[in-house]
């Protein structure tokens, strides 16, 4: 099935490793305990737990801008998975093959369950998930911005796979080690299907790399249109990063934007080597002092403009949501007017059968 | 859930030299009525993977998903075993990607388009209400290969109705609205099920053997739903001898059109 001139089984670059070793030391934090209980000064009991790197707990007392911040971040973690499927979604029935169309179809139903997932993980803060939706539609919370960016060829799929999912990865490992538990959890579940995302993205592209011209060319062109707005998706660089500093702190975040944008380049720049594709980057080249390789930043002037809901297909990746929500209104109405019906009838079946 | 058709000529048939008559269950007979249970599949996988991002609630996103899978699953399974009986070095591609739409042997029902969620639920208890018999009756018949599948398809078929069959009874006894476009959905499917068990004596299962079962699952739900089945004569057919309605040129230039663009190139 795949090719034998890959690099390595894991294309992630050694991450899921990396998942693997925070699966574990969650494990071990579980079986060392915490000490302590949070007495008369929970704050003090809330540092302590952090320090210690075990993990808080919904039931645990914790600093309201912790909460909200967390909130917020799965939230929008949650919104992208839900968002993503659609530049996916758009390529199902094209699927140039049933095997390709096999794959992708489980790969954004996968989506839809990380977004519920982390809606899910986003409730045991005490939010509901009506809540959040109702927040993104109205356009008050945020998705990643890639997304916002068109699917306008096959080879899409396979560098979104590649790049988007890759950079996904590279952002989200460590937060299988949040200080958050559920969030944490989530995380490790998350990121190994999102590994096996990125490789079969690889895969996609590799077959068209080495498939005929016009498929190589597709290949490239995809991979010109998608570098730079994956490398953004770390966001604005740390000297402009505003909530990077407290998160640092509350080891909900582990490593600076930049850092992990550095580790994305770093680890992309052989694969691509190996996939005979080239990176849209002419200053692209090896440092030997530091022992990462120089790139072109992105335009974080474009970032911001997609941000604040200019890009290419912010309107129409919301217009989509709010259709699909408004569309199924009265379906959601159906279901919850039977289940009171049903639940009516049951009600009334008791009751008769204690009068009896 | 039913009493194995053991209609099982075929296998017979299989090892006596092809002979020029299409005597019932030939080869020729047999291709034809596996290639219409793939095509029924791949059609309906097709429409229901327009739904991904278009569902109701998220779950539904999620269900949708993956009956869609689990019938590209059974077609895959099916046009591969219909190509290798052709014996013309068709492989699963070449039979979905290359063939016109007078080729597809489909029924009506499954390329009617999606309409709202209550057309898509009609649809799919409809077609579930005919591939569960089918595939059980399939499972237990002479060819090994369609044993196989039957014996697979069966389980995620039965699975099929059950979800379909809930979100009948949910949106038939629902709300008014829910109730009205659900009844107005099983009005406007309805005639396309006649299709589906039109008698065959030739294949290796006689669809009008799952009458039964088809009219015992179908009338429960409907029943429970608070919906009728309208009265009509009108019953629309031909999708098995290649002749579609408007719908299906459509779905095939979208399934089709990035695979036919490339002519040899894989994928």
């Amino acid at each position: 099935m795949y090719g034998n001139d890959f690099p390595a089984d894991d294309t992630s670059g050694g991450l899921l490793g990396e998942v693997e070793a925070a699966e574990t030391a969650l494990r071990e934090a579980a079986e060392r305990g915490r000490r302590g209980a949070a007495g008369v000064n929970p704050a003090a009991y809330f540092a302590e737990v952090i320090a210690a790197d075990q993990k808080v707990e919904p039931r645990d007392w914790m600093p309201e801008a912790y909460r909200a911040t967390l909130i917020r971040q799965i939230a929008q973690h949650a919104h992208s998975e839900i968002i993503g499927m659609q530049p996916e979604g758009n390529w199902i029935t094209r699927a140039p093959s049933l095997r390709r169309k096999a794959i992708l179809l489980a790969k954004v139903q996968d989506e839809a369950g990380h977004g519920l997932y982390l809606y899910a993980a986003a409730e045991t803060l005490g939010v509901s998930r009506d809540e959040l939706v109702d927040l993104l539609l109205a356009g008050r919370q945020k998705y990643s911005s890639i997304f916002n960016y068109p699917t306008l060829s096959w080879a899409d799929m396979g560098t979104i796979g590649w790049l988007v999912d890759g950079a996904a990865i590279v952002n989200q490992v460590p937060l299988c080690r949040c200080s958050y538990g559920p969030y944490a959890r989530a995380m490790i579940r998350i990121c190994k299907e999102e590994s096996f995302h990125q490789r079969q993205g690889y895969e996609i592209l590799h077959t068209l790399a080495h498939g005929t011209p016009a498929q190589r060319e597709m290949a490239q062109d995809s991979v010109n249109r998608w570098w730079y707005p994956s490398l953004a998706m770390f966001g604005p660089p740390d000297t402009d990063s505003t909530h990077s500093a407290q998160s640092m702190d509350w080891k909900i975040k582990r490593f600076s934007n930049d850092e992990l944008r550095q580790r994305f380049v770093d680890m992309c720049v052989g694969q691509a080597e190996v996939l005979g594709l080239a990176l849209p980057d002419p200053a692209l080249c090896w440092n030997e002092e530091r022992g990462a390789y120089d790139f072109t930043q992105p335009d974080y002037g474009e970032l911001m403009q997609v941000i604040k809901g200019a890009g290419p297909c912010n309107r129409q990746r919301m217009e989509h949501r709010r259709r699909a929500h408004r569309e199924g209104a009265w379906v959601r109405a159906a279901a919850a007017a039977y289940a009171a019906k049903q639940a009516n009838q049951k009600e009334q079946a008791n009751q008769k059968e204690k009068a009896a | 859930m039913t009493a194995h058709a053991e209609q099982t000529t075929p296998l017979a048939v299989q090892a006596t030299p092809p002979t020029r008559q299409a005597a019932p269950g030939t080869v020729t007979n047999r291709v034809g009525f596996v290639l219409g249970l793939a095509d029924d599949a791949l059609v309906a996988a097709q429409r229901l993977a327009q739904w991904c991002t278009h569902g109701p609630e998220m779950e539904e996103d999620i269900a949708l998903s993956n009956i869609a899978l689990d019938q590209l699953g059974a077609a895959r399974l099916l046009l591969t075993y219909a190509g290798e009986m052709e014996g013309a070095g068709r492989d699963e591609d070449a039979l979905a990607y290359q063939r016109d739409d007078r080729e597809f042997r489909n029924c009506l029902l499954v390329e009617l388009p999606n309409g709202d969620f209550a057309v898509t639920m009609a649809k799919l208890l409809f077609l579930a209400a005919y591939q569960v018999p089918l595939y059980t009756a399939l499972a237990g018949c002479g060819d090994e290969r369609l044993a196989a599948i039957g014996a697979k398809a069966r389980k995620e078929s039965a699975y099929h109705l059950d979800h379909a069959s809930l979100w009948v009874r949910r949106l038939g006894d629902g709300t008014d609205e829910s109730h009205r476009r659900m009844q107005a959905a099983v009005d406007e499917v309805w005639p396309y099920t006649h299709e589906l068990l039109a008698p065959d004596p030739t294949a290796p299962v006689d669809p009008a053997t799952l009458r039964v079962d088809f009219d015992s699952a179908v009338s429960g739900v409907l029943a429970e739903a608070t919906l009728t089945v309208p009265e009509t004569s009108w019953t629309p057919d031909g999708g098995r001898n290649g002749v579609h309605t408007e719908h299906l040129s459509y779905l095939l230039a979208e399934l089709q059109v990035l695979h036919r663009a490339h002519p040899g190139a894989s994928w």
